[in-house]
């Protein structure tokens, strides 16, 4: 039997042996799928290897499901090689799209929440879901903009995403306390409505003050540690749905490994805690 | 609205001067928060011209690198989501750009930074030295032997282009540079890329075996474009260098 999935961490190739070599209880490590998509070579060997020592996840970020098109089928098939090869724990892809015609956008693109997306990305995840054999976790990408012509809540939308394909959800805690400041709405009552039972992950992750707007415009920079009101938020949905397979994302200014073990121990504690509800009796 | 017509405004705006107020999502783009895409797609562009293209960005420096990879990135945005990969034309796009005249060898040395990276990703596959030692005079005449999928090879007539690369990858060499043509082999056997010089029969060598020829024609192009070489001295160097593998069809080809 496979140890269940604890806190994980994003594997750096720069922290090398000591990430695989850690024996964290729980540990598990995530990789961006994009960068995995080559033919062969030490890219892959690499990740065979921590694949042997730690469960691994899978994060797309470029499937564009929320796109007009249909995701790209040599993206798709790629995709679909590499959970064959790497057999995945958890595999994740975003609320979002990034492709239009030949050209691809690195970034997570915002869309109007209408019907008619609902039904589009529904396809869309279950041709994903069928081409690769498994449940995949949507994520909740963060927001910036305004956007008319919404015709669903951002949470509902995911619910009724869900319940539609069987995909699984993920929850960024970060993302929603960025969102809800630039939005002006209530990341609490967001979290608190958000459905429980398909959450498969959830990220935490550290923002920044835009650069040119100050703290009126948050970003989503994973280049900071995680901020304590997305601790806060974090805590309440783990005491609300109970554990999940949690990551502390760090793509920027990446500090070194035992500095990211340190806050990754947080969560693991906060996960430990929620499994044991009668703690005075342990 | 269509997504597809809120998509195709959306890209559009994205590449867009800010002040190119108009268009259907002017309520979005008018927002300043919009700037954050902008700048996001832009920087994930610009970072990965830079990642892939190390030689080029250190021998002009950062300021100039990410100008030019901005003007790049908004002409030809990326294609492949693997954004590894994404720079294809930047060889190309710097030999028609007018403030890179002055250094002939840069687009030379923006094909060896490709071509690092497509030996770093390309397929394992493992060099045989047994097979190619199990073959008599007369077999190995007659044998095809393929490029390693890892194997990339340039010649760059009258450029020193790749003691000029080589030495902006860090390999800590100076002197003066010889001003002569130069060519460069890349291979990976195994997990590292490594490099050696490559001569112009090593070239047409391996451009032969690539276009399927067996050894005996191979070694004859070699010889037309340096009728000095040595075929098997050629072939021993490729084979020790990981550059050749026997090719699919070898095996049940026997002999003809």
């Amino acid at each position: 039997m496979t140890a269940p999935l604890g806190a994980g961490l994003g594997l750096k190739p720069q922290h090398g042996a000591a990430a695989l070599a850690c024996p964290a209880d729980g540990l598990w490590f995530e990789v961006h799928a994009e960068n995995a998509m080559v033919a062969g070579g030490p890219r892959l060997h690499w990740l065979e290897v921590a694949r042997a020592a730690h469960p691994l996840s899978l994060h797309g970020v470029a499937l564009s499901l929320a796109g007009a098109a249909p995701p790209d089928s040599a993206h798709l098939q790629r995709l679909a090689r590499l959970v064959r090869r790497l057999a995945p724990a958890l595999v994740s892809e975003h609320l979002a799209w990034s492709g239009w015609g030949e050209s691809y956008f690195p970034d997570l693109l915002p869309f109007p929440r209408t019907s008619e997306a609902l039904r589009r990305i529904a396809a869309h995840v279950d041709q994903t879901q069928t081409a690769l054999g498994t449940r995949i976790a949507i994520e909740n990408p963060s927001h910036y903009l305004r956007i008319e012509g919404h015709e669903w809540d951002e949470v509902d939308f995911l619910a009724e995403l869900a319940a539609r394909t069987g995909c699984g959800l993920l929850l960024d805690v970060n993302n929603v306390h960025v969102s809800a400041r630039n939005l002006a709405f209530d990341a609490q009552a967001y979290v608190d409505r958000f459905p429980g039972d398909p959450v498969m992950e959830i990220h935490l992750a550290g923002h920044s003050c835009d650069p040119a707007l100050g703290p009126t415009l948050l970003i989503d920079s994973h280049d900071t540690p995680v901020a304590p009101p997305v601790w806060a938020l974090y805590r309440r949905v783990v005491a609300r749905i109970g554990a999940r397979p949690t990551l502390i994302e760090r793509d920027g200014k990446v500090p070194s490994f035992d500095e990211l073990l340190a806050e990754r121990a947080i969560a693991a504690d906060v996960l430990r805690r929620s499994a044991q509800p009668s703690e005075v009796a342990a | 609205m269509t997504p597809q017509a809120f998509q195709s405004a959306f890209a559009r705006a994205l590449f867009a001067p800010p002040q190119d107020g108009g268009g259907p999502l002017a309520a979005l783009t008018a927002q300043p928060a919009f700037a954050v895409y902008r700048n996001t797609v832009m920087q994930g562009c610009v970072d990965a011209l830079e990642a892939n293209f190390p030689a080029v960005a250190r021998l002009v420096g950062r300021d100039w690198f990410r100008a030019a990879a901005a003007l790049y990135a908004a002409s030809r945005p990326p294609q492949d989501p693997r954004l590894l990969f994404y720079g294809d034309g930047f060889a190309a796009f710097l030999e028609a750009f007018e403030p890179a005249r002055e250094l002939p060898y840069l687009p030379g040395v923006a094909r060896l930074d490709r071509s690092w990276i497509e030996a770093h990703a390309a397929a394992d596959d493992s060099v045989d030295l047994a097979w190619f030692a199990s073959l008599g005079p007369d077999a190995l005449g007659a044998a095809r032997v393929a490029p390693h999928p890892a194997a990339r090879w340039h010649w760059f007539p009258g450029q020193p282009v790749f003691t000029i690369w080589r030495r902006n990858r860090g390999a800590g060499e100076d002197g003066e540079i010889a001003w002569q043509g130069e060519g460069a082999l890349l291979t990976r056997p195994h997990d590292t890329v490594q490099w050696r010089a490559a001569s112009p029969a090593d070239c047409a060598l391996l451009d032969a075996c690539a276009a399927g020829c067996p050894l005996a024609n191979a070694a004859a192009a070699a010889l037309r474009v340096q009728p000095d070489a040595d075929p098997a001295q050629l072939l021993a160097g490729l084979l020790v260098a990981g550059a050749i593998v026997p090719a699919p069809m070898a095996i049940e080809g026997e002999t003809p």
